[in-house]
């Protein structure tokens, strides 16, 4: 693992701790330009795959030269989009569908409930420009919600993941799932985080403490405070403000928690015994995705203080790339770091005096 | 309005001279009628059942999925999942009913089990569920069906692919999504056949959010359009011959809501009803005494 990839911000002070030596910045792919880049190989293999796309301008048609009649431009049209893909996937194929989150999660939202999740059928809807992705093309093209609208349908797979990596293991995992998937992905390219262990649908990944080895049950004394994050900008913040307050003596845990559906709860209940309480963040809004998922699971199964950052209950207002809107809306280490010391000292403000729109 | 439309149409049922006997029916035909015959009494035993039932709209359907699942679907009961069969989506899923009597009557499962609709347990749910044999798709939901049909047709070209609709069911978006996808995909495998029995829930199609010229709309987007009397056996049969390659058919079948029992003909009242244990008898009584007039 190397952590000291995920430090690419340039006014973010360069720390110096074991787990941080400085070394040149990791590169930076686009998780969905890797799906794009990966699927016309895998569907060479597989003669069942197809490419359902919705005008995305994400696919190159000549790459499924391979692949004849199953590259689909079904144009703008996410309903008919995901109704097509059910009735090929009741015939035994496995179709891809692209289309931005927003559309998915809220426009084609009924015809992914009652055509494909219902019938459990075998559809992956791989859902870019999710969050604030899009940025400045506004809230019409945000989705915010769509954690929480899809991890509420039964037996559908939802998968977050954190880096190009990631999002590439997960399609791959996802075609030997029986039953449907929705993987979550951003727009432009993001640190690759290496290291965490292999990434495995369903299995959170622990990256802190580092060096724990690839065994979940490796464990190690509780953290002071446990930080989990989905999403490659959130994670990100999560580890930036780990080490922060590693350097200011606060030892916190790391949960990569790319799957909100099936939950590894074990994870969660093991991340948050013995500490003050746990952070989520998550580029989404506050309610019902990934804070909401860990809040639920702490009650039924440990009861621990959680604070939940994202994205206020409010539209963007103005203009502002992701990089803008995440600063703005406090789905940042700053944020992080601010919410975890108010755990520790138990006083709300005790970390710092930084305006935490977030937590408004 | 379930109840009081049962009580409204319960008078009439005992006017048995209102049919108008077509053409006779002879041979295969005629085994045709007898079976659209014994749907038509289980609708009316059915929507005789606790919760009561979409009758208007069921009755309006029962030659055309009659004629469907006896002549034109190459389908076989005891493999309802054979990977070569056609494939119909009744995406007028308020048509449940229909659609179990036929599957039934098919040998998909038991006629017995019918009586079993819409009682607690039973997997005869009000809209179609794929825990029935021969139900492809859930639906009920309307503007899903053509969707999924283009799917279907999608992965196997040999295979023909039909999605059942309901007029009012047009005045869904989705449908048109779903009709300009057909033709640019070439789906010549796909054939769309709509119940045009011109009522919806409250009121006429016509007076809610307006349908024609309905063959018209079909034809600018690109369909081959035929349209016919929905309740003509031979002439549904015609119309639900393959049509050209490469270009999707659309059959516009034209029909009456609660066709059967004069008494809800055509009538708003129909569309949903349950029917009291003497108002079932008589229903069927006036069903028994048409259907020996049609076949005298």
């Amino acid at each position: 693992m190397t952590e000291q990839s995920l430090d690419t911000r340039p006014d973010e002070p360069r720390l110096t701790t074991p787990m941080t030596p400085q070394v040149k910045p990791a590169p930076a792919r686009s998780a969905r330009e890797a799906y794009s880049a990966l699927l016309p190989e895998l569907m060479l293999a597989d003669e069942r795959l197809y490419c359902l796309d919705s005008d995305t301008g994400l696919f190159d048609p000549a790459a499924f030269a391979g692949a004849p009649g199953r590259y689909l431009n079904l144009g703008i049209a996410e309903q008919s989009l995901m109704g097509t893909a059910a009735g090929l996937a009741a015939s035994g194929k496995i179709p891809f569908v692209t289309t931005m989150a927003t559309f998915a999660a809220t426009r084609a939202l009924e015809a992914i409930k009652i055509d494909i999740v219902y019938n459990r059928l075998p559809v992956r809807i791989v859902a870019t420009h999710a969050g604030l992705a899009a940025g400045h093309l506004g809230p019409t093209h945000h989705a915010l919600e769509d954690l929480a609208v899809m991890r509420a349908l039964p037996g559908l797979t939802v998968v977050v993941p954190a880096d190009a990596a990631q999002a590439e293991a997960a399609i791959r995992q996802s075609a030997a799932l029986p039953g449907p998937v929705y993987v979550r992905l951003g727009r432009k390219a993001t640190p690759d985080l290496g290291g965490g262990g292999p990434f495995e649908i369903g299995r959170a990944q622990w990256l802190r403490p580092a060096g724990d080895g690839p065994g979940r049950d490796a464990r190690r004394t509780p953290g002071d405070v446990a930080i989990i994050a989905c999403g490659p900008h959130p994670v990100l913040a999560a580890l930036r403000a780990a080490d922060r307050l590693e350097a200011r003596g606060v030892r916190a845990t790391v949960l990569n928690l790319h799957t909100l559906r099936p939950l590894d709860v074990d994870a969660i209940v093991a991340a948050a015994a013995g500490t003050a309480g746990v952070v989520t963040v998550e580029e989404h809004w506050r309610s019902g995705g990934l804070g909401g998922a860990v809040a639920e699971t702490l009650a039924e199964h440990a009861p621990t203080r959680v604070t939940r950052l994202g994205m206020p209950d409010v539209f963007a207002g103005r203009a502002g790339g992701q990089d803008d809107l995440l600063r703005r809306y406090g789905i940042t280490a700053d944020a992080v770091v601010t919410a975890a010391i108010d755990l520790i000292t138990a006083i709300p403000g005790g970390g710092t005096d930084d305006p935490d729109l977030s937590r408004v | 309005m379930t109840g009081r439309a049962a009580d409204t149409a319960a008078e009439p049922v005992t006017d048995t001279a209102a049919e108008p006997v077509t053409e006779r029916q002879t041979g295969h035909t005629a085994d045709l009628a007898a079976m659209a015959h014994r749907v038509r009494e289980h609708i009316v035993g059915m929507c005789a059942g606790p919760e009561g039932g979409h009758l208007g709209g069921s009755m309006s359907l029962v030659e055309i999925l009659t004629v469907l699942y006896c002549d034109v679907l190459r389908i076989d009961p005891e493999h309802p999942g054979a990977p070569d069969r056609d494939v119909l989506v009744l995406s007028k899923g308020h048509g449940a009913i229909c659609l179990y009597a036929v599957l039934a009557e098919r040998g998909f499962f038991p006629v017995e089990e019918l009586a079993e609709y819409a009682r607690p347990g039973s997997r005869l749910m009000g809209h179609p569920v794929r825990a029935v044999p021969g139900v492809e798709m859930p639906t009920g939901s309307l503007g899903h069906g053509l969707a999924l049909a283009n799917g279907f047709a999608l992965a196997d070209p040999g295979r023909r692919c039909f999605a059942v609709m309901g007029d009012g069911e047009l005045q869904e978006g989705s449908v048109w999504e779903a009709a300009m996808t057909s033709v640019s995909l070439g789906l010549g495998n796909v054939t769309a056949v709509i119940d045009r029995n011109r009522l919806q829930l409250t009121g006429p199609t016509e007076d809610t959010v307006r349908l024609e010229p309905l063959a018209d709309r079909w034809r600018g987007f690109g369909w081959t359009v035929r349209e016919i009397d929905g309740h003509d056996l031979g002439a549904l049969r015609t119309a639900l011959e393959p049509g050209e390659a490469g270009r999707p058919t659309v059959v516009i079948a034209r029909t009456v809501k609660g066709r059967g029992l004069p008494s809800v003909e055509g009538r708003v009242q129909s569309h949903y009803t349950t029917l009291g244990a003497r108002q079932a008898e008589r229903a069927l009584a006036v069903l028994r005494a048409r259907h020996r007039r049609a076949t005298a």
